[in-house]
């Protein structure tokens, strides 16, 4: 069965893959002549103090980006952080025979994942840090980068990305945003006429999605800030123990100012 | 107390208990009294006086945080990079030990380098204090090599690109250098191989230098006495019980002023730690988390800020400022040639030193000056005691115009920093450039500068305001 699961599979994928890698090459090409300008980053909205949002975004995360990729710092049991119970995460957050205290793991191996996508998809658990830049924070470029894939038919998967031109993934969220096609401007740079910019002026809708744009907006900032709230599980309780160490540190800086004065007012 | 200042610094009273018992096998009373109650400090420090114990404080806590993170940690590259998000996930109070060890690195540079900068505005480097100043150098370059090695333990892309940077630049210095970089590595890149000694040196080797070192500076400083704002030495006014007149006791008086200087600067440590541990991407840069991937280079490699101003010295170095540096040492060597006209055995040592100089920087590659100027940056610091020429000490007393000087001299710093941080383009390169030759200007052409200008009285007494 496995032999001809692959058989079926083998040309396309390698296909794929290729083509993966070509635009992979070409990516670097592709930028420097085309000019294609850098979009703002949308700000997310911050939600990792919402246990509703955070709860939905662990839904989201699990049915949609752990077939693929990774969290392998994240311990299931580490959702009782946003008010789950193993129950509940057993149940209904988690899938095959993992077990409560195990890490978000892929069955995919790195060497498949090379050889299927032309690329190893990244691990999640710390995504939100390792993607702030100048650009902005993580979050703004998850938030940004989840809501602007669109069609093209250029590209080995069909996909394309505005925040990541040349991108590996095709859009997972597809089925809830709908499949849009982008419409580009291409005109002179008003700096250099010899170089042409490409820019980005709107989508055009080509299907209907489950979700209005709003809603999609919405459910995209739950899985950032998912993400988000998993990077560091303990930022909250940081953030309130800092709270009360402040305020501690507070009445010692005045008592030991009192002191220090009590002791110096002697010296003339 | 006064009662217990009558016995002189090295007549400690007779105790009696086990304070007696201690004392007549281990000087317990007489090193308490000698380096505490009756170990004399002028009465007028402020502000900048204040580094001194917190880069102490900052060591303890670097290395009792230190001390729990090695419990956790796996010097392994395979598990490095996971170990550390074991440490902030599953250990427990993990994540805070390990914020309090990364923002302690910057907090300890920040700290020296004030505590350095408060040297150079007071003249404490001057007789009779350049050993203090020279084990004070000693401790700024293995806190660097400190940091260094230890940056790399995390095992992200900028330790792993931040150290492969930095090692190569020792393949840069002629017919050694590339057998010494595989050396300094012990592998062809850095390598689980590298990260195992840079672990041993984080972790052993440079904190018992870095502890030895503070010993000689607090001993060296203990023997002399501290410096002041004014720059006049207490222990030239004594009365007549041999105490300074301007002096006070150092306990209790400069521990209770130093806690509560410890405990604002806790307030501002935890602040950070607990709200903005990243510090964003200045205290643990972004690129740092992505696991160490030797063959994906990142567009843009910084160090970490402290090292920034060093690191634009480098960069500034190209063949074109190689030049410049060669009309440098030209104007130089003609300069000495002048002054020893008269002395022909001196001129020929000049022009010949002179010559061979510019025949090197005409010869060899830009990379290794640029390697000998970031290294010259910090190394010149050893020379300050005897660059400096101005007949008074402190800023307070001298010419107006030197704050101007030393205002830019940190300005200048603060700028070779910050382009250190950005990525390379001819403005950053014009504006690095110029910061460097003003940072060795400023050195260089200390002899002469700082004794130009109109001084003022420095008075017989400190100045002091009741609190």
């Amino acid at each position: 069965m496995p032999a001809t699961m692959t058989s079926f599979l083998h040309p396309l994928l390698r296909r794929l893959c290729l083509g993966l890698l070509l635009g992979l090459m070409l990516q670097g090409a592709a930028s420097a002549a085309s000019e294609e300008q850098e979009i703002p980053l949308d700000h997310a909205p911050y939600r990792v103090n919402n246990v509703l949002a955070l709860q939905n975004g662990a839904r989201l995360f699990v049915n949609y980006c752990i077939g693929c990729h990774s969290a392998k710092y994240m311990r299931y049991e580490s959702l009782r952080g946003i008010g789950l119970t193993d129950d509940q995460i057993q149940h209904n957050l988690m899938f095959g025979d993992a077990k409560i205290g195990d890490t978000m793991r892929v069955a995919m191996t790195p060497v498949q994942a090379e050889k299927w996508f032309g690329i190893d998809p990244p691990d999640l658990s710390i995504i939100t840090k390792a993607l702030a830049s100048h650009r902005g924070s993580g979050t703004d470029y998850l938030y940004t980068y989840l809501r602007t894939f669109y069609r093209d038919d250029t590209r080995p998967t069909g996909w394309n990305n505005l925040v990541f031109p040349g991108v590996g993934m095709p859009n997972p969220l597809w089925m809830l945003q709908g499949e849009r096609a982008a419409n580009f401007q291409v005109g002179p740079d008003p700096a250099d006429p010899a170089i042409k910019l490409k820019t980005f002026v709107g989508y055009t809708q080509l299907t209907k999605g489950s979700e209005s744009t709003t809603e999609y907006d919405s459910t995209v900032a739950d899985l950032v800030a998912y993400m988000q709230w998993m990077a560091e599980p303990d930022q909250l309780f940081r953030k309130r123990l800092g709270v009360i160490v402040l305020i501690f540190l507070g009445l010692f800086s005045f008592i030991t100012w009192k002191l220090k004065s009590e002791y110096w007012k002697d010296v003339t | 107390m006064a009662d217990q200042s009558l016995h002189g610094a090295h007549a400690a009273p007779e105790h009696g208990g086990l304070r007696g018992w201690v004392d007549k096998r281990f000087p317990f009373s007489s090193l308490w009294s000698a380096h505490l109650t009756e170990y004399y400090a002028p009465k007028n420090l402020n502000f900048w006086y204040y580094f001194g114990s917190l880069s102490i404080v900052v060591l303890a806590i670097q290395i009792i945080s230190g001390i729990f993170l090695v419990m956790n940690y796996k010097p392994d590259a395979a598990l490095a990079f996971g170990s550390v998000e074991y440490i902030m996930r599953d250990v427990n109070w993990g994540w805070l030990i390990r914020y309090i060890h990364s923002t302690g690195a910057s907090a300890f540079f920040i700290v020296v380098y004030l505590h350095m900068f408060r040297g150079l505005i007071y003249g404490s480097y001057r007789t009779p204090r350049e050993l203090i100043w020279i084990f004070g150098c000693l401790i700024f370059l293995s806190l660097m090599a400190e940091a260094f090695f230890g940056y790399l333990l995390p095992w992200g892309q900028m330790s792993f690109w931040g150290a492969q940077v930095i090692v190569n630049l020792f393949s840069a210095i002629p017919y050694i250098g590339p057998d010494l970089a595989v050396w300094i590595r012990g592998d062809y890149v850095v390598s689980d191989v590298t990260l195992n000694r840079f672990f041993a040196f984080h972790v052993i080797a440079i904190p018992l230098l870095l502890i030895g070192l503070v010993g000689s500076h607090i001993i060296a400083l203990h023997q002399v006495g501290s410096n002041n704002p004014d720059g006049v030495e207490i222990k030239d006014n004594k009365d007549g019980r041999g105490i300074p007149r301007d002096g006070v006791a150092f306990h209790p008086y400069y521990t209770v002023h130093d806690l509560f200087g410890l405990s604002v600067f806790l307030m501002i440590f935890c602040a950070v730690v607990f709200f903005a541990p990243q510090f964003g991407g200045y205290f643990l840069e972004h690129n740092n988390f992505i696991p160490a991937n030797p063959l994906k280079t990142p567009p843009h490699i910084a160090p970490v800020w402290y090292f920034t101003p060093f690191y634009s010295i480098l960069r500034a170095t190209t063949s074109n400022t190689v030049h410049i540096w060669m009309g440098v040492v030209v104007v130089a060597t003609l300069f000495a040639l002048w002054r020893n006209r008269g002395k022909p055995g001196r001129a020929v040592s000049f022009a010949v030193g002179g010559g061979l100089l510019f025949w090197a920087l005409a010869s060899v590659d830009a990379k290794f000056w640029g390697v000998v100027s970031m290294g010259g940056a910090v190394i010149i610091f050893f020379f300050l005691p005897w660059l400096d020429k101005s007949p008074v000490k402190s800023i307070r007393y001298r010419p107006t115009w030197h704050r101007a000087v030393y205002t830019l001299f940190a300005i200048n710093f603060v700028v070779l920093g910050y382009f250190g941080i950005q990525p390379p383009s001819p403005v950053a390169y014009a504006v690095a450039l110029t910061c460097t030759l003003l940072y060795f200007g400023f050195f260089f052409l200390m002899p002469w500068w700082s004794r130009l200008g109109e001084f003022k009285p420095v008075p017989q007494r400190l100045t002091y305001k009741a609190h």
